[in-house]
């Protein structure tokens, strides 16, 4: 268990290394988002997920869908770690013709559904987790969605549903990391009291520390067990994970790093990496 | 003169479908009753999925679903299949290309007494310009049936339109093609281009027209999008004065088409019969007609009209 925790911890901080560069380079994007999703993706792909990357349409493998879309720069270093894709295609992000595009779409191999305009995504996963279910599959649905999106009325429809029809294969995640582009989501507008409202919608709702790889590993655990309900997910996250002068800083939702900002963020990436080493031998 | 509603036949459309391809599913929001889905319902439980009243969750879940290999048929009002769900019909649906056919009843003034707030005049122009769909509006109940049996064969996202009111079974038909339209009958003054409920008005207006000693070319032009460019350069080259006559506003839907063909191409005298950029309002679905001057005399008054300006 201990090498299985430390080797998904180590994925994280390649996929936050690889956020930070692919947002440089880009000149654009989200970063806060990504690098407070960083963690939830990385458990999903390289220990929860039933997937074959060489084989992105395997009928039978378990599906994830970005409903937060903008946070794709995480889905797409974790898909070229996974083999997805070279990953030479995340120097093109953003850029004319790239099979990176500024929000996830079906070009990209491991993309499902494209994604981007908030609020859509839990219809989207519910519809998939439909198709699960008129097929008698075993597959899951893992469906990620920030907090600010979940202000949208949509999302409330498809929870009302997902619980309607009982779609057990289905586990939604919010990533709630408190901010949305205005500010903070207690200000913007308030998402509280957050577990009452997916209960009293009728889903079973596991809260841990989004950033603990051991917790959220328990919770998607949890997740699977539970039957005749949908499961969500809240992962308290800290927005801007893992690079200090991007921690709780609302402007780096949508602002990608400076050359020097990326430099900056780079190393502390790997000081964070040194420290958990030393943990580990200790 | 047989009439029917084009929605029961494609509710029984529906179970043909359904009986031949496990893959299609089907999903309603609330009215099931009044699209007909509900006769695929009662078939095939375990493919249909009523979503209450949530258009928006319906729309993205029919993504999710043609996502997984689904053929997915998405019914509700005109109203509530367009307007309310544009976000997720141009990006979860069509975006993705997905296997998606939006088949919406109840569009158009003739909703009759519902009154403005269910007469969907503006949905054909709302999703024109969306890349990807395909828009179609049957002439009646047979060619809704040709229509959907259409769309599950091509791949990608459609839009089907029906109206509410029973439709007159048009006799001249000919063989359904998507993107395709026809010449229905042969005038000589002018010609008249159709779609939905719209054609059986013209040609009644053409026997009206030809009492009075002109006559009409009336074209069957149930594809909206893609528009069939070559038979209207073609029709334009020879009747020289080309009149659009459609249950929906003067902009954005077939007249419009016609006329971005026919600036570019052929540029022709036009004129328009549809809703002129007004509401509407509680009716009969024959007084809204004969008010918004869609029916038939009223088409052959201002093809008398547009024919005495020109001559």
């Amino acid at each position: 268990m201990d090498r299985k925790i430390k080797f998904l911890k180590k994925k994280a901080t390649e996929i936050r290394r690889l956020i930070v560069q692919m947002l440089a380079k880009a000149g654009s994007g989200h970063p806060g988002g990504s690098l407070s999703s960083t963690d939830i993706i990385t458990c999903l792909f390289f220990a929860v997920m039933r997937h074959t990357p060489s084989d992105p349409q395997w009928s039978d493998r378990d599906r994830f869908h970005l409903s937060k879309g903008h946070c794709c720069p995480a889905l797409y270093a974790a898909l070229s770690l996974c083999g997805y894709f070279p990953k030479k295609e995340l120097w093109n992000l953003r850029q004319l013709g790239a099979m990176l595009q500024g929000h996830p779409d079906r070009r990209t191999p491991g993309v499902e559904v494209a994604s981007g305009s908030l609020g859509q995504g839990l219809s989207v996963a519910l519809g998939m987790a439909l198709a699960g279910k008129v097929d008698k599959k075993d597959w899951r649905i893992y469906c990620l969605m920030g907090d600010g999106e979940i202000q949208e009325g949509n999302i409330w429809e498809a929870a009302m549903a997902a619980a309607h029809f009982k779609l057990d294969n289905l586990c939604g995640v919010v990533d709630y990391n408190h901010f949305q582009i205005d500010g903070r989501t207690e200000e913007i507008m308030n998402l509280e009291p957050l577990v009452n409202k997916w209960e009293s919608f009728g889903w079973h709702v596991v809260q841990c520390d989004g950033h603990n790889i051991e917790e959220l590993l328990e919770a998607f655990d949890e997740a699977k067990a539970i039957k005749f309900k949908p499961t969500v997910i809240i992962a308290h996250t800290v927005k801007g994970k893992g690079v200090s002068f991007m921690e709780h800083v609302v402007d780096f939702h949508g602002r990608a790093p400076t050359a020097q900002e990326k430099d900056i963020a780079l190393k502390e990436l790997d000081e964070i990496e040194k420290i958990e080493e030393t943990k580990g031998k200790k | 003169m047989e009439s029917l509603y084009a929605r029961d036949i494609y509710g029984k459309t529906l179970i043909e479908l359904g009986k031949k391809d496990l893959r299609v599913v089907v999903l309603d929001a609330d009215l099931s009753g009044s699209t007909r889905t509900a006769l695929f319902g009662r078939e095939y439980p375990d493919r249909f999925f009523n979503f209450g009243v949530a258009e928006q969750n319906m729309m993205a879940a029919a993504a999710g679903l043609a996502s997984c290999g689904k053929i997915v048929f998405a019914s509700t009002f005109a109203m509530f299949a367009t307007a309310r769900v544009m976000d997720q019909v141009r990006n979860s649906i069509c975006y993705n290309n997905f296997n998606v056919k939006i088949v919406a009843s109840h569009a158009g003034i003739t909703v009759g007494e519902d009154g403005s707030s269910h007469q969907a005049l503006e949905d054909i122009n709302l999703l024109r310009a969306i890349p990807q769909l395909r828009i179609i509006v049957p002439c009646d109940a047979w060619e809704t049936r040709d229509a959907i049996f259409a769309a599950y064969e091509t791949e990608g996202p459609f839009y089907i339109r029906m109206g509410r009111a029973k439709i007159p079974t048009i006799e001249q038909k000919k063989k359904f093609k998507v993107g395709k339209g026809y010449v229905i009958e042969e005038g000589e003054d002018l010609a008249i281009i159709a779609c939905g409920i719209m054609m059986n008005e013209s040609l009644e207006a053409n026997k009206l027209l030809k009492k009075e000693g002109v006559s009409a070319t009336v074209v069957n032009m149930h594809t909206i999008k893609p528009i069939d460019e070559d038979l209207i350069v073609d029709i334009a080259k020879k009747h020289k004065k080309i009149m659009v006559c459609e249950e929906h506003q003067v902009i954005g839907g077939l007249y419009s088409a016609v006329c971005e063909v026919l600036a570019r191409k052929c540029p022709t005298l036009i004129e328009r019969v549809g809703i002129e950029d007004s509401f509407g309002q509680s009716g009969s679905p024959k007084e809204l007609m004969d008010f918004y001057g869609l029916s038939s005399s009223g088409i052959a008054k201002k093809a008398q009209k547009f024919i005495r300006q020109h001559s």
